[in-house]
């Protein structure tokens, strides 16, 4: 498992070092400066060997996080693993930077101790942590306390505590898509995904069972099927395939995989619920159709026009990139502020209130200085677009959230709740 | 939204507590604690002792803090030492926590310090609080000092069996930690025993990590007994996988990996455990995807292929991989690494999946190389329009290396998809046409391969090639161009002026342009003799008189001699036709990919290479571990027996199948390097460039195939053995000569009349077989091997096993010259060999094949030929096979032999001691051909006169004596050669210690 764990600024000063394992030296901290902060090259691969040591490594602003070892340990739960950590450590003092692990590195050092034994990773749920690494000693704390901490700690529901209580019950789902298209120049769909979340909020009181339905294909036909008196109901249509979705722990697996049921008590507060990912029938927002001509070695054209495909109006952002030997642009837009940015290399065509149904026109000349290095080729980035709109572009839709909690005196209509759909955009480009 | 916060702040009133708190601490943080990265200022040390020492509590916290930061930043503050363990009784836990972390670092280095730490260890280890208890004793298990690891047995007994969960699972690591350091004193305290009874208990998490200390303790046990004690059983897996869904996500990864060493005795179980296993498939944990999917891929191997379920779960791992994709780029990376391996296992899974592998313009690099690698996997016809498209268009991006792969990719379709080699040498000759320096000579290099693969289809493009001659500066791309030059020559009609331009600076090109410009010469001469004679002359000469390169030179000397006794022959040699190139390229080798796949999710999938390969044997542990293999297919009526089998051949966990730690044999390279490049076939190619010589050699001269000739031989240094014996161009090149034709070439001769016999026989001492040739390197054939002499007879045992998927046939094997002379007397016998089956041969040898000095004397290299490859090994004889039944001679004779032999050939050696006495000794030896002549007691000494003669007809004389009571044997040996003194000092070694 993981036999060290170095966090470096940019400089590759050590800011915080943890060795778990006796046959990590202390010689490791500076053979990953020399070899990958300091490179020469610069280093190609999150992993490397460097003196038959292992080092991974992630890169947060400024800040790089590492961590080591010489067996054949499992590589997903390294990179997990060190995700997991930035979200502990954000959690607990906000932005990851220099500054702020200097200042917090007691603590940091107390959360090492926590989230890995032998470089095992153990509880690294931030709320359970915080019930019990404080930087206050536990002195104070009365034996039921304690007790209490370790059941929770290494528990069966190890992520929420016992003996939660709010006065009113209340819970928000956030149904958060990202739009992901590829598009070949002649408007040909090469890759098209969405990658959705459900982010929920719950304000619930004690252990409470939530039974969540989604308008998945599978999942609705397979509840249909088991029960057999609403089958007779009309067939709804408006049903999506996604091709796969992933759960937070606190869903029970093995139940959804059996009977399609997503069941699971929340953590309290924020947390993921669920990822999906869907391929199929997607409704994308916007279309981009790009014109590009070169006019002799000193002169392009672009034309770009926008499509809206919905009815809304929205904010949207298209970034047209331009040649690193452009020295002037002229830009002509219909609507919106389009203004060329050369420390971006790019025009930036920001519409403030884009209408549903719409199409906008861009067109731009630009100027070159006569490129004289040959090898630095443009080599035509893809436009892309940056938006919001306020629906699903899955077609993903909750069905229901039941909440269930027998022991205390609440119902599932006592609980209020709050679903809201956002489609981002996540890459969503196309080639000129 | 400000409702929200309202809500969180009305939160139950424990919670209330914390948050202000945390709130106030963080802050106060802000404006102290980074001021300790300050750097060092002189006397600090001494003002940090004070501090440490000091009478205020919170002036104490300051100073650790201090000393912990100066720690981190590698300052060396091992002198606090005392001071710092002063503060360990602190009541305040944060304190605590420092200090422990404090003594982590340094108690190594400062052992005898380190126990003033022991007592407050021991109290805090019964302290009330649980979290201090397991702190304790997580800490403890870091300090490696043996005064301090014997206190430690009976509070980790004690805290094994704590009431608190918290304090269970700390323990449970704990005991991984004690095993690292004393190993022996966990299996003696019985720590075993205890963790395995954790393996119950009623805490998940305490499970998970007592399943990760035992896999850790596993894999280095000492003993057997250990080894056979942590060994699951399908009762515990069963309770593991009940487990997994209460678990947290990293105890999910521990007992996965767990399970995945495991191999079920049944088809049912197996179906059993995927079932059981698959809803983690949707986990949002990549490395619990992972490790499933691992578990899914090694009990799929034990099913039938063709079932339903088998389907439908191949089905269902499709969707989870690709999801893995929209992960964070490092976990993408893991991810992509992966699924290479497991498209090359099952190319099924991922086939419609081809989109999902386009490349990002902001993927980072290190995932565009990945996912352009598993595109070309992927490339059938049916979607080779796609990627195509895609190629062209990553061609023009601005990563040299990603564009060059990608150039390359273009070339691959071509060979993979037929109906699409137009379409890519097009594409190819558009991205020629740029002029992008790396991207036109790329693009080179893999139109030599198309022309390979589609021959007299696409020369209309030669043109345009030689127009970039000029900007050629890679030796890769140089080389191809010239190959082109030469396979074309009769097509390009400045061909000549061409090679001559190139010829010009021949010194300054690199070895691989200069054979091959060699040989596109010799090609050029042979197709167009009348103009080209002066050329050739040239090249030759610049190649044998003025290289260094011994390759080149000998390389010069063949076609010298080819050329100067049989052009017609020389013709069919050089210009024989080539065998197709394969359509896919970096397969990883079948035995390899299997173990991979044992292994997925872990660095060695990554690195696309064995553990072995990048992990550090530990020193200690005794126990052989067997490298991991996918289970064979159980049969469909599984008894007991086939289970049986099956946990045998299974690479169960902890149960060692595999060959122990031998000394590795040496194999010889490959031959892509040795017999490929002769004939300049290609640099991939080798594997059936012997299969184009045959072809060629049989058209001559109807002899059947010589396997070795020049393979070895080139390896050897020495020229090719050519059966005519020319008279050499320069006369430098003699040495070798005649010995090929008579030696080799009859091996294949009596073909049929099997060994049959021979196996069995009784009598002497029979070596252990020893590993030859592993799995791995024999593309799935083991070859186990031992010398054997019965009576005059000598031979070799040789047990062959097939570990591939197909059957294997055509054996045949041929040895290169030794120093004795060692040939097989008949062919090798044998019946094909099916998937896993093993058979076990005798081959008689003789010593009439040729002979060469080697180094070690004693090495003998193979050759071993089946339907997949020629295989290399090399093996050492032992000496006491050599003793011949001639060895008996006159005392008189010995003894005047012995007087001619100069007294600066007496060696003497020490051999230890025996219980045997000088007569049991001297029949021992006899049995192995030592003559004892004569025997005489000086002194109570016994003083045995002895005699062998090698198959060479070399004479050694010994004096052994034997010292009464301490029994030592001295051994003195006498030969004109003393090189093989080695060899005799161990043969006796090995015959007295039976």
């Amino acid at each position: 498992m993981i036999g060290g764990l170095f966090v470096y600024n940019h400089k590759g000063e050590v800011l915080i070092s943890r060795v778990y394992r006796d046959d990590i030296g202390r010689n490791a901290v500076d053979a990953f400066r020399v070899n990958v902060i300091h490179a020469r090259q610069q280093v190609r691969s999150p992993v490397n060997m460097i003196a038959r040591t292992s080092f991974f490594h992630v890169k947060r602003s400024n800040i790089w996080l590492c961590a080591v070892s010489k067996k054949n340990l499992n590589a997903a739960l390294v990179f997990q693993f060190l995700y997991k950590m930035l979200e502990v450590m954000g959690s607990y003092f906000g932005k990851i930077n220099e500054e702020n692990i200097k200042n917090n590195f007691v603590l940091i050092y107390e959360l090492l101790d926590e989230l890995l034994d032998y470089g095992y990773p153990q509880n690294t749920d931030t709320g359970v942590l915080k019930t019990f690494i404080t930087q206050q000693g536990v002195k104070s704390q009365t034996k039921e306390e304690t007790t209490k901490i370790t059941n929770q700690v290494t528990g069966q529901i190890a992520w929420r505590r016992e003996g939660i209580k709010y006065r009113r019950n209340e819970l928000f789902l956030d149904v958060v898509e990202s739009v992901n298209l590829l598009m070949s120049p002649q408007g040909q769909v090469l890759s098209a995904h969405v990658s959705g979340r459900v982010l929920m909020k719950s304000y619930l009181s004690g252990m409470p069972e939530c039974k969540f339905g989604i308008n998945d294909k599978v999942i609705v036909e397979s509840r249909r099927a088991a029960d057999s008196s609403s089958a007779a109901g009309a067939t709804k249509s408006g049903h999506i395939a996604i091709d796969d979705c992933q759960f937070h722990q606190c869903v029970k697996l093995s139940k959804f995989d059996t009977e399609h049921a997503i069941s699971f008590i929340p953590p309290d507060g924020e947390f993921e619920l669920m990822r999906y990912r869907n391929t199929k029938d997607i409704s994308l927002p916007f279309r981009v159709i790009p014109l590009v001509r070169e006019i002799g070695r000193t002169k392009m054209e672009v034309k770009v026009v926008v499509k809206s495909n919905f009815k809304a109006v929205t904010k949207v952002e298209v970034r047209i990139p331009t040649p690193l030997n452009t020295s002037g642009v002229q830009v002509i837009c219909m609507k919106g502020k389009a203004r060329y940015k050369a420390s971006d290399n790019a025009i930036v065509w920001k519409i403030k209130r884009m209408g549903g149904m719409k199409e906008w026109q861009l067109s731009a000349e630009i100027d070159l200085l006569n490129a004289t290095d040959k090898a630095k080729k443009w080599t035509r980035p893809p436009i892309s677009m940056n938006f919001e709109v306020p629906f699903a572009a899955s077609g993903f839709k909750v069905r229901y959230l039941k909440v269930f909690e027998s022991k205390l005196n609440y119902s599932d209509h006592d609980v209020i709740k709050w679903v809201r759909y956002i489609g981002k955009s996540g890459l969503y480009e196309t080639r000129c | 939204s400000p409702k929200m916060q309202g809500v969180a702040a009305s939160v139950s009133e424990s919670l209330g507590n914390i948050r202000p708190w945390l709130q106030k601490v963080t802050t106060q943080a802000k404006t102290t604690d980074s001021k300790y990265f300050t750097t060092t200022r002189k006397g600090e040390i001494f003002e940090l002792k004070a501090e440490l020492n000091s009478e205020r509590k919170d002036k104490r916290k300051e100073a650790v803090k201090k000393v912990i930061a100066s720690m981190t930043v590698g300052k060396d503050v091992s002198t606090l030492f005392p001071d710092v363990v002063n503060c360990m009784q602190a009541d305040n836990l944060e304190l605590k926590k420092l200090v422990y972390l404090y003594l982590m670092n340094y108690a190594k280095t400062q052992p005898d310090k380190a126990i003033m730490a022991v007592n407050t260890f021991v109290r805090d280890c019964e302290d009330p609080n649980p979290l201090i208890r397991a702190l304790a004793v997580r800490t403890i298990g870091c300090i490696r000092v043996d005064e301090i690891t014997a206190y430690l047995c009976d509070p980790l007994r004690k805290c094994l069996k704590d009431e608190d969960p918290y304090v269970r699972k700390t323990a449970a690591v704990c005991v991984a930690k004690l095993h690292d350091i004393d190993p022996l004193l966990v299996e003696e305290q019985g720590f075993l025993d205890a963790l395995k009874e954790l393996l119950a208990d009623s805490n998940p998490m305490v499970v998970a990590n007592a399943v990760a200390a035992i896999t850790e303790i596993s894999d280095s046990a000492q003993t057997d007994t250990a080894a056979d004690m942590l060994c699951w059983s399908g009762q515990l897996i069963n309770k593991l996988l009940t487990a997994l869904n209460e678990c947290t996500e990293w105890g999910q990864v521990f007992i996965l990996d767990a399970v995945a060493n495991y191999t079920p005795t049944e088809n049912n179980e197996a179906q059993n455990m995927i079932e059981r296993v698959s809803p983690r498939l949707a986990h949002a944990n990549a490395a619990v995807v992972l490790s499933a999917v691992k578990v899914i891929m090694k009990l799929l191997e034990m099913l039938d292929p063709n079932s339903d379920f088998v389907v439908s779960t191949i089905k269902k791992l499709s969707a989870p991989l690709v999801t893995l994709l929209s992960s964070e780029p490092e976990i993408q990376y893991v991810a992509l690494r992966n699924i290479n391996l497991i498209v090359q296992k099952r190319p099924d899974i991922l086939k419609q999946e081809l989109k999902v592998f386009f490349v990002k313009y902001n993927d980072p690099i290190y995932v565009k190389l990945e996912k352009l690698d598993i595109l070309i996997r992927l490339t059938s016809a049916a979607n080779i329009a796609n990627v195509l498209a895609e190629l062209k268009e990553y061609a023009t991006e601005v990563d040299v290396d990603f564009v060059r792969k990608a150039v390359r990719a273009i070339g691959r379709c071509a060979i993979k998809v037929e109906s699409a080699a137009e379409r890519c040498v097009s594409t190819l000759l558009d991205l020629i046409q740029t002029k992008v320096n790396y991207v036109v000579q790329e693009a080179i290099v893999v139109i030599k391969d198309i022309f390979r693969k589609y021959p007299n289809k696409y020369e209309s493009v030669i043109g345009t090639l030689c127009e970039n001659l000029d900007t050629l500066d890679e030796p890769e791309a140089r080389a191809s161009m010239i190959w082109i030059i030469g396979e074309y020559a009769e097509r390009i009609d400045n061909a000549d002026e061409l090679l001559e331009s190139f010829l010009e600076g021949f010194a300054d090109e690199q070895t691989a342009v200069q054979l091959q410009l060699l040989t596109s010469v010799v090609k050029l001469f042979l197709k167009r003799p009348t103009d080209t004679q002066e050329l050739v002359q040239q090249a030759l000469s610049l190649a044998t008189q003025e290289a260094d390169n011994p390759d080149l030179r000998d390389r010069g000397y063949i076609y010298w001699r080819l050329l100067s006794t049989d052009p017609a022959a020389a013709k069919q040699v050089v210009l024989a036709e080539k065998p197709l190139i394969s359509e896919e390229t970096d397969l990883l080798e079948p035995n390899l990919l299997d173990e991979l796949i044992c292994h997925i999710g872990s660095l060695a999938s990554v690195y696309h290479k064995p553990p072995a390969a990048f992990v550090d044997g530990r020193g200690g542990g005794q126990v052989a571990k067997a490298t991991k293999g996918l289970p064979s297919r159980l049969a469909a009526e599984a008894g007991g027996a086939a289970a049986a089998a099956a946990g045998a051949g299974g690479g169960d966990f902890g149960a060692g199948t595999g060959a122990p730690g031998r000394p590795a044999v040496s194999v010889i390279p490959t031959q892509e390097s040795l017999i490929g490049d002769l004939l300049d076939i290609d640099m991939s190619g080798g594997a059936t460039a012997a299969a184009a010589m045959a072809a060629a050699s049989a058209s001559t001269n109807q002899q059947p195939v010589d396997l070795l000739g020049e393979g070895l031989d080139s390896l050897l240094g020495g020229p090719a053995p050519s059966a005519t014996s020319p008279v050499p161009p320069s006369g430098a090149s003699a040495a070798a000569g005649g010995s090929g034709a008579d030696s080799l070439a009859d091996i294949f001769g009596g073909l049929g009349g099997g060994v049959g016999g021979g196996l069995g026989g009784g009598g002497g001492f029979d070596p252990p077989m020893e590993t030859w040739l592993p799995a791995q390197k024999g593309k799935g054939l083991q070859i186990e091997g031992r010398f054997l002499r019965r009576g005059p007879q000598l031979s070799m045992e040789l047990r062959l096993r097939n570990n591939a998927m197909q059957q294997l046939n055509g054996f045949a094997v041929q040895f290169n010259k030794n120093s004795f002379g060692l040939a097989p007397a008949q062919p090798l016998a044998m019946n094909p060999l099916a998937p896993q089956q093993s058979v076990t041969t005798l081959l008689p040898l003789n010593t009439k094949g040729p002979v060469q000095k080697m180094d070690p004397l004693l090495t003998l290299q193979v050759a071993v030929k089946n339907n997949i490859d020629i295989f290399y090994f090399a093996c050492l004889i032992p000496m006491y096979a050599l003793f011949t039944e001639e060895g008996d001679m006159d005392k008189r004779v010995f003894l005047s032999t012995w007087k001619d032999i100069p007294p600066e050939n007496e060696t003497q050696f020490n051999l230890g001691s025996y219980a045997h006495d000088a007569d049991t000794a001297s029949t021992m030896l006899r049995s192995f051909n030592v003559f004892t002549i004569a025997k005489r007691s000086v002194e109570s000494t016994d003083m045995l006169y002895q005699c062998v003669k090698l198959t060479n007809g070399i004479l050694v004389l010994a004096e052994l004596k034997i010292v009464p009571q301490t029994n030592a044997y001295t051994l003195s040996l006498k030969s004109r050669h003393v090189e093989i003194y080695p060899g005799v000092h161990e043969a006796y070694l090995a015959v007295l210690k039976g």
